[in-house]
Order: structure tokens, then sequence, then C-alpha cells
């Protein structure tokens, strides 16, 4: 079996996986990182998103070996010294997540987005987000939240 | 209190566990010394199971067990229950046949599980699974109501002839013909209600867990109800003691209905556990949750409306055929006809109304509540028909409703409910001002010179929730009560723990419960806990379905409260040497009326676990709990109204504004309330013009993944303008109604009304949902050949 090491949340991580293993398994049965969820066998839904080397990826559809000496944050690893990071925030106050089944996954994309385009309209924040599916919240409060959290980005 | 009471828009409680990647799902959850399971599913919709063959898979890597339905019915373990009887016409009996939990003999649809395979890993479970040679006699299938209804069609069930599970009807059929005489005009459509698939992003999974020493079971689950699972496991399915069984539903990731229901998995991941020693574990790949969780919908009705000439409704009379599926699921038979055939008079005093349903088997997954349940069924119908009466007869669409409007309460409808109260002509008016409904055929005109057909609709809705009252669900058919409970410990030192047997996922119940604690008891919403979802901690509940949660439960919890207080006040009397009568209760405190002479909520709980001065004969502690038994249904009602454009090249039809106006009784915490509403409206607008499962004539599940099933995404939803007109439920303490389902009640018919209010100028009178691009552009074509 192939041994990788990666910086996960901000620490370094060696396993040995089989080739085979995708990364999200790595993370929710390995290591424990069950935060990262599973909510497709499609790539479709987007609830297992994850930032590798700063972008999000969709962790169902990247074999764990490709993340080798990659740098990789999950949902635990967002927050600093227990202070939600302003997407997160941003979330709880727009009341963006019921279930909170889709919330790991919409919120590390939003951060993608707002990283890449802090002043995107609410036409492209909805075309960003056709990746995640949420069953939950009609995308309305998504939407409003990730705005603010673009909002305070911008200030 | 009241910027955390009832009203106030509380953020969740619940939220940091979710936004940090912190809470615990089923699949989240590891025993030790975990073991996986794998079902292995009919690849056909209809076979015969001549042999199974499990050597190979028995000796693959890291195997422990490979079992059958034969195995299952070796050791007798029962059936899955369905937990609603329905009569016939004639009085007879629904058709039941059994429904085991691995198939013997016969397979039934696509995704009927026959055996199951439990490994060491979930890799070496799913590669032994492949090995399991199941050998099969193909049999023709009925896999949709049209096929199921043909003569001679192949039966799903040997007793069920013409595959009729039940032929039911409601309301006075005399009255209804003597009506029909005498209308001016009678508005007749038939329509489809399309198959939906709930799709919860939380696949459904179970671990099972016995406990050789002590004979004791544990169950984690992705259940809505974990009490009413541990009783079907308990006394029906399963046939183990009940007090040996422990059912908990951590953190589940939505239901939408579809995880109200008793599924095989739950019983499977016990029973292997029992035999091999270790924790089982199952987790439903995506492409297993389309093929195996409760479908939604799918009726074909024939409806016809008879008016007068002035616009009065004089009958309504509807047919349905009703698709359960291959077995009766949980609720299945109620669904078609007490949630639905109860809710065709709407906001209507339609006199007189009659309908038949005729329930029927197919090889398909079992069909059974999917949001809303039958109410967006019987409102979908309604709201085309009083369309297409509008339309017909020349007169205003709003108007048409506001003449028919029932307008004073209590009203009994022909088909067996009593609304308690509503607004209905209010609720109207809102919702046509938000919407700029006045001003809308200047928008018409402008999308016209862009080349875009632009159509607005209207639909109303009521639907009866609250479920239930038990003595009437009991004579309509229930085999359970559907009262709620609640509990309320008072800690010594004054925060709280509430013990509830509905449960959350998604709808808020840890700040909303919290809410009304802090209401009554005048304590900060941040010391009242709010535990659900583990048959362990919580009195006897009947769970979260039929937007009953606040309603029934929130009930219970109030009374629970009222006890709490009323102790406390004899607790807080003998502190103050003062009568019980001369005590107010008010933000927490108990006061001498007309003194500054008062004590806490906390200090009374302390004196109730350290009880030294204390009163004669009371009992020492501070908890209460309470069962509520609901007086009637709840009757949330609003108005929707969806405003569309169409692409008349292409058929692709847009969402461009939606207003909804609802009355859901009492609202606790706005927030939450209108987070519930964006929700059901996101799926409704699902229903009328994306979502749809489809089952090929061989009963192949076509939109199986969601590559081939459309859900709604962020990109095809518009943002909602909302307002709630409230009137209270007069029968409950809380006078909340309901909001859980309302959003996908009144949506799919304001947009199909829209679709055809867009299309009318080409003569089109219905658009069959899902309006797809496909579709809308056929019937462009077809109208414009014609």
């Amino acid at each position: 079996m192939p041994t990788i090491t990666l910086r996960l949340n901000g620490n370094s991580v060696t396993a040995a996986v089989e080739a085979r293993t995708l990364l999200v398994d790595l993370l929710r049965e390995r290591l424990g990182l069950t935060g990262t969820h599973v909510g497709c066998d499609t790539s479709q839904c987007g609830a297992c998103t994850v930032h590798v080397n700063g972008r999000s990826v969709k962790s169902c559809t990247m074999f764990a070996v490709e993340a080798d000496g990659g740098e990789v944050t999950t949902i635990e690893g967002l927050a600093t010294d227990g202070e939600m990071h302003p997407m997160q925030k941003a979330f709880h106050e727009s009341h963006a997540l019921q279930c909170g089944f889709c919330t790991p996954g919409m919120v590390m994309s939003a951060v993608d987005l707002v990283r890449r385009k802090p002043d995107a309209s609410e036409k492209e924040i909805r075309e960003w987000l056709e990746g995640n599916l949420c069953r939950c919240t009609g995308y309305h409060n998504i939407v409003k939240a990730v705005q603010a959290a673009a909002k305070s980005a911008r200030r | 209190m009241a910027t955390e009471g009832i009203g106030a828009s509380v953020l969740r409680k619940e939220d940091r566990r979710f936004l940090t990647g912190a809470g615990t799902y089923t699949d989240d959850v590891s025993r030790p010394n975990q073991t996986y399971m794998q079902v292995v599913r009919s690849p056909h919709a209809h076979a015969r199971i001549v042999k199974i063959g499990s050597d190979a898979a028995k000796r693959a890597p890291g195997v422990l067990a490979v079992l059958t339905g034969a195995d299952l019915a070796a050791e007798k373990i029962g059936n899955l229950p369905a937990g609603w009887q329905i009569h016939s016409k004639d009085g007879t009996p629904m058709v039941e046949p059994p429904h085991p939990a691995l198939a013997h003999e016969k397979v039934r649809y696509v995704g009927d599980p026959v055996a199951i395979v439990v490994a060491q890993t979930k890799d070496q479970a799913r590669e032994a699974a492949a090995l399991v040679e199941v050998e099969y006699q193909e049999l023709p299938a009925a896999a949709s109501i049209a096929q199921a209804t043909k003569s001679g069609a192949p039966l799903v069930w040997d007793q069920a002839k013409g595959n009729v599970c039940y032929d039911w009807h409601l309301g006075d059929d005399a009255a209804v013909k003597a009506a029909f005489g005498k209308a001016h005009k009678v508005v007749k459509l038939d329509l489809v209600n399309n198959r939906l698939i709930p799709n919860a992003i939380e696949p459904r999974s179970a671990i099972g867990e016995y406990d050789k020493a002590t004979q004791d079971y544990t169950l984690f689950t992705t259940s809505q109800n974990p009490h009413l699972i541990r009783l079907l496991l308990g006394a029906f399915s399963f046939g183990i003691p009940e007090h040996k069984l422990r059912v908990v539903a951590p953190d589940v990731g939505g239901g939408f209905g579809s995880k109200i229901f008793h599924y095989p998995e739950e019983l499977l991941v016990l029973w292997a556990s029992r035999k091999i020693g270790r924790p089982v574990k199952w987790t439903a790949q995506r492409s297993e949750s389309f093929m195996s969780d409760a479908h939604g919908r799918d009726h074909v009705t024939h409806g016809e409306l008879a008016v007068a000439k002035d616009g009065t409704f004089l009958a309504l009379r509807v047919s349905t055929l009703a698709n359960l599926g291959a077995y009766l699921s949980t609720f299945a038979p109620a669904v078609p006809t007490y949630l639905y055939g109860t809710l065709l008079a709407g906001c209507y005093k339609t006199p007189a109304i009659y309908v038949e349903v005729k329930a029927l088997f197919t090889n398909t997954v079992p069909v059974d509540a999917y949001r809303g349940a039958g109410r967006p069924e019987a409102a979908f119908l309604l709201e085309r028909l009083v369309d297409l009466a509008a339309r017909e007869l020349g007169v205003d669409r709003a108007e048409i409703r506001r003449k028919n409007f029932i307008d004073a309460f209590p009203y009994q409808t022909p088909v067996a409910l009593q609304y308690d109260s509503g607004d209905y002509k209010a609720t109207l008016a809102a919702a046509l001002d938000k919407s700029r409904w006045q001003t809308f055929e200047d928008r018409r005109a402008e999308a016209k010179k862009r080349g875009k057909l632009r159509g607005i609709g209207i639909a109303t809705y009521v639907e009866a929730c609250g479920i239930a009252p038990s003595a009437v669900a009991g004579a309509l058919g229930a085999r359970a009560g559907l009262y709620e409970s609640a509990s309320i410990r008072v800690h010594p030192t004054g925060t709280i723990s509430v013990f509830t047997g509905t449960h959350s996922h998604g709808q808020g119940h840890e700040t909303t419960f919290a809410q009304l604690v802090s209401e009554k008891l005048g304590v900060p919403v941040a010391n009242v806990e709010v535990v659900h979802g583990d048959t362990s901690k919580i009195p006897f509940g009947m769970g979260t379905y039929g937007s009953r949660s606040l309603a029934v439960g929130g009930s219970a919890l109030v009374n629970a409260a009222d006890k709490v207080i009323a102790k406390a006040r004899k607790i807080a009397a003998h502190l103050l040497e003062a009568g019980e009568g001369d005590l107010e209760f008010k933000d927490g405190k108990f006061t001498v009326v007309g003194t500054d002479r008062s004590k806490t909520i906390g200090e009374v709980a302390l004196t109730a676990y350290v009880p030294h001065k204390y009163p004669a004969g009371l009992e020492p502690g501070l908890e209460e709990t309470s069962f509520y038994d609901p007086k009637n249904f709840t009757f949330p009602a609003g108005c929707h109204v969806a405003e569309v454009e169409i692409d008349p090249d292409t058929g692709k039809t847009d969402v461009v504004a939606f207003t909804a106006v609802d009355d859901v009784g009492r609202v606790v915490n706005p927030m939450i309330v209108e987070g519930q509403v964006h929700g059901g409206l996101a799926q409704g607008i699902g229903q009328a013009l994306y979502e749809g499962a489809l089952y090929d004539d061989a009963g192949q599940l076509v939109s199986g993944s969601f590559l081939s099933y459309t859900m709604p995404r962020a990109a095809d939803l518009p943002s909602f303008q909302q307002g709630t007109n409230t009137t209270d439920c007069t029968h409950n303490p809380l006078g909340a109604k309901g909001v859980g389902e309302t959003g996908s009640i009144g949506s799919p018919a304001a947009v199909i009304n829209a679709v055809v209010d867009a299309l009318k100028d080409l003569g089109v009178r219905h658009v069959d949902m899902p309006a797809t691009p496909e579709r809308v552009w056929r019937t462009i074509r077809d109208a414009k050949k014609s």
C-alpha cells in the first residue's frame, strides 16, 4: 500500500492507503473527521467538499493518493482558536442551515467562491453553488449568508 | 425574556455543531469491533427466486455471514407491518400482503432486498455481495398505474385481484349527482400527480448492536420517530421485548417523511448483530436510496367541478388511482385516503364532494408520505380545477376564489374535517399585494417584447396537520395513537432539561422548544437543553411528521411547564409563607402580590431537591411529564403566487418570482418558520418543474441517480417573498398550527397555473408535472399545430 503524507488542518499526517481509497474515506473512516459527509455516489451533491491546496474539491472524486504532499482543509479546520470562520458565522446568523448535512460542503464551497470572487452577484453565487445540493433551505438563506460573508470580506 | 420567548427569531442553538463538522449522524457513529452490511438487491421488477448461491461470497475475504430470506423465514422473523388499515367501499379490509425484510420466493421491485452480506470492512462486504449468485426466473411486471390497471395485467400479489389494495370512497355521491344535474357548467380535468423521490441529503443508515451478556439490543437509525421504530421492531417485525431495545436517532440529515417508516435494514442489522455477536453497520449508497427509500405522490386523477353561472362551486367529484408500490409501507394506506380525500374542500364552501380512490400495487418501490403527503395532491387538483373554472366562465381567478372562500368558522366540510379558524380573504389579499398581481400585465407585455411568455398563477390551500386526535385517527384506521409527550426536568440549580418525543432533523426544535420553556418558566434559552431521539432518555413519543411537532409536541411541553409551575407554586407559597392564590408567577419569579417578596424558579428548584423547609405531603423534586392528545387536526392555510417566464424556443421555464403568504397559527420563531417555508417551496417548485421518478415498462428505475433525477439547484430557484397572516388554532394551548409542509402544498399548483397562464393564448389548458423544457416545448409545438 502506498504511504502518503499531507498537511491536514495544519497538522502533518502520514497514512498507508490502498490506491483505490477515496480522499473522503481516508478522512472519515481512517482519520475520524466525520464532518465531511457523503450524500451521493455520482459526485453531484457536494456534501463532501473540502479544500485541497486552497481550492474546493469534492473529496469523493479524488483518490487519497492524489492529495499526497498537499494541504487539505476540512470543515473541522475552518475555525481558528474556537472562533468560527466568517462564513460559518454568516450561515448561523442567516439561518442558512437546517438539518446540517449539506452544510460542511456548502460552507467549504462558499469560502472558495468568496476567495475567488468577493463581489459575486446573487446569480453568480447561485451558479457557483450548483455543485452543492441542499434539500432543506431552498438555498434562499444560503445565498443570503454567502452575500453577508462576502460583504464582510470586502470590508 | 421577550427577546428569547415566543415570537423572537432566536438564532439556533444546534447550529454550532453542524457548522463545525461536529454533528453526529448515524454514519458518523462507529461502534467498537463494528462490521459492515451490504444488501444484495433485486435487479428485476418481478421475478421468482430460483436459487441463491452464497458459497463464493461466504469464502470471500473478511466475510462473516451471508443471510437470505429463507434464513429469515426459517427463524420465523416477522414482517414489516402497515400502520393504517383502510376499508373499501364494500366494507372489506384492504389487501395486506406480507412484507418480509428479505424477499422470499419472489422479488417485487428493483431494489427489493434478497440477501445480506456482513464482512469486516465496507469494501469486503461490497465485493462479496457481488459474488452472491441469485438465479431468477423473470416474470412480467406491472410497473405503473397504467400497466397495473390493464385487463390481464400481471399480478403483483395473487391475492390482490386487479392489483387493487383497496377501493375507498368518501363523501355524498347522491348529493354530488344532484348538484351536477343543476350545474351551469362542469369543468373536467385529467391529471397526473408525479412520483417523487424524497432525497434527504443524508442517506439512510443503521447500526445494530446486540449484547450477548445482557441480551440488550441497540439500534442507531436515521429515523424521524425512534419510539415508533422500537414499537414496530419489538411488537411486530423482530419480536423482541421492547424494554431490551434502545433506538437512537442521533442527528438526522433531513427526512421529509421518508425517514418515518420502518425499513428492512433496521431489522437486518439487529438480526445480523445477534448472529455474529458484533455491531453491524449499514449505510445506503445514494443509488440504493433511489431504489429503496419510499417514494411519494404518484396519482392519476379525473376531477370534475360543477359551477353555477356566477362562479359558485356546487359540487366536486374526484376519481383517483394511487400507486402504493409493491408492499405497504408504514403509513402508505392513509396517504391517498384520509390525508387526501378529506382535503378536497380546500378553502372553499363547495357543499357536496365525492371522492373515490383505488389504490394499486405495482412492481415499484413502496410509496408513502413525502412532505405534504396527500395534501399537495388534493391542492393541486382543486386549484387546477378552480383556475379552469375561472377561465371557462370568463371570470377573474382571484375573484372566483374570493367568492367561494369559507368565511365563517368553525366550518364543517363535506369530507369529514371541521376547520377551526382561518382568514382566507386577508391571506389572498396579502399575497396578491406582495406579488404585485395588479401590475402583472405590464410585466407580461414587457416579457413579450423580449420574446418570452410570462404567466402568473395563484394557488390556495388548506392542510390538516397537527396529526392527530388519537380517537379520530383510530376510527379512520390508524393502528397507533398520535399524541405526543414532553418532560421538563428542572435541575437543583435551576437549569432545565427538556425531553421530547418529537424528533428534530432540521426543524430546529432544540431552539424553538427552549424558547417555549423560556417563555413559560422565565429562564434564558441558554439554560434549557432539549433532548430528543433516544428511547433510553425520552418519554414514549410518536415523533415528527405531519407538521405535528409544535402543535402537538409543543402543546405537551406547555402543559408540562404548567405542571412544573403548579408544583413550584406550592413550594414558593410555603417558602414565602403566603397562600398559593396570593402568588403571581412572572419572568421566572413567584411574587406575593402587592409586595416585593419573591422567590425565583431557581430558588424554588433548589428547595425541591433540598427539601428542608418544605410543604408537608409534597414529593421532593421538580420534574413533570405531560402527554398531549390533540382535540382536532390543525388547519394551516395559505396563498402562493408564482410568476414564470417561458422561452418558447426551448420550453425552459424559469420561476422569476414567488410569493407565499401562510397562516401557520402562532409563530414561535419567525426565522425558523421562514426557513421551513423556503424548503417546502423548493420541493414544491421541484415537483412542478424538475422532479419525476421514472420507471420503464420493465420496471427499471430510469431516474436512479442525481444525474437522471433533477433536484432543484440554487440557480433553478428564485429568492422567495414571504408573509404570514396569523389566526390562532383554537384548540391547543399554543395556538400553533404547523409549518413543516405548507411550502410544498400550495406551490406546485401555483407554478403550473402560472405556466398554463403563460401559454393561454395558445389555447393550452393544462400541463402535467414536471413541466420540463421538453414537455413545455412539445406542448407549445402541439398547440401551434392544432
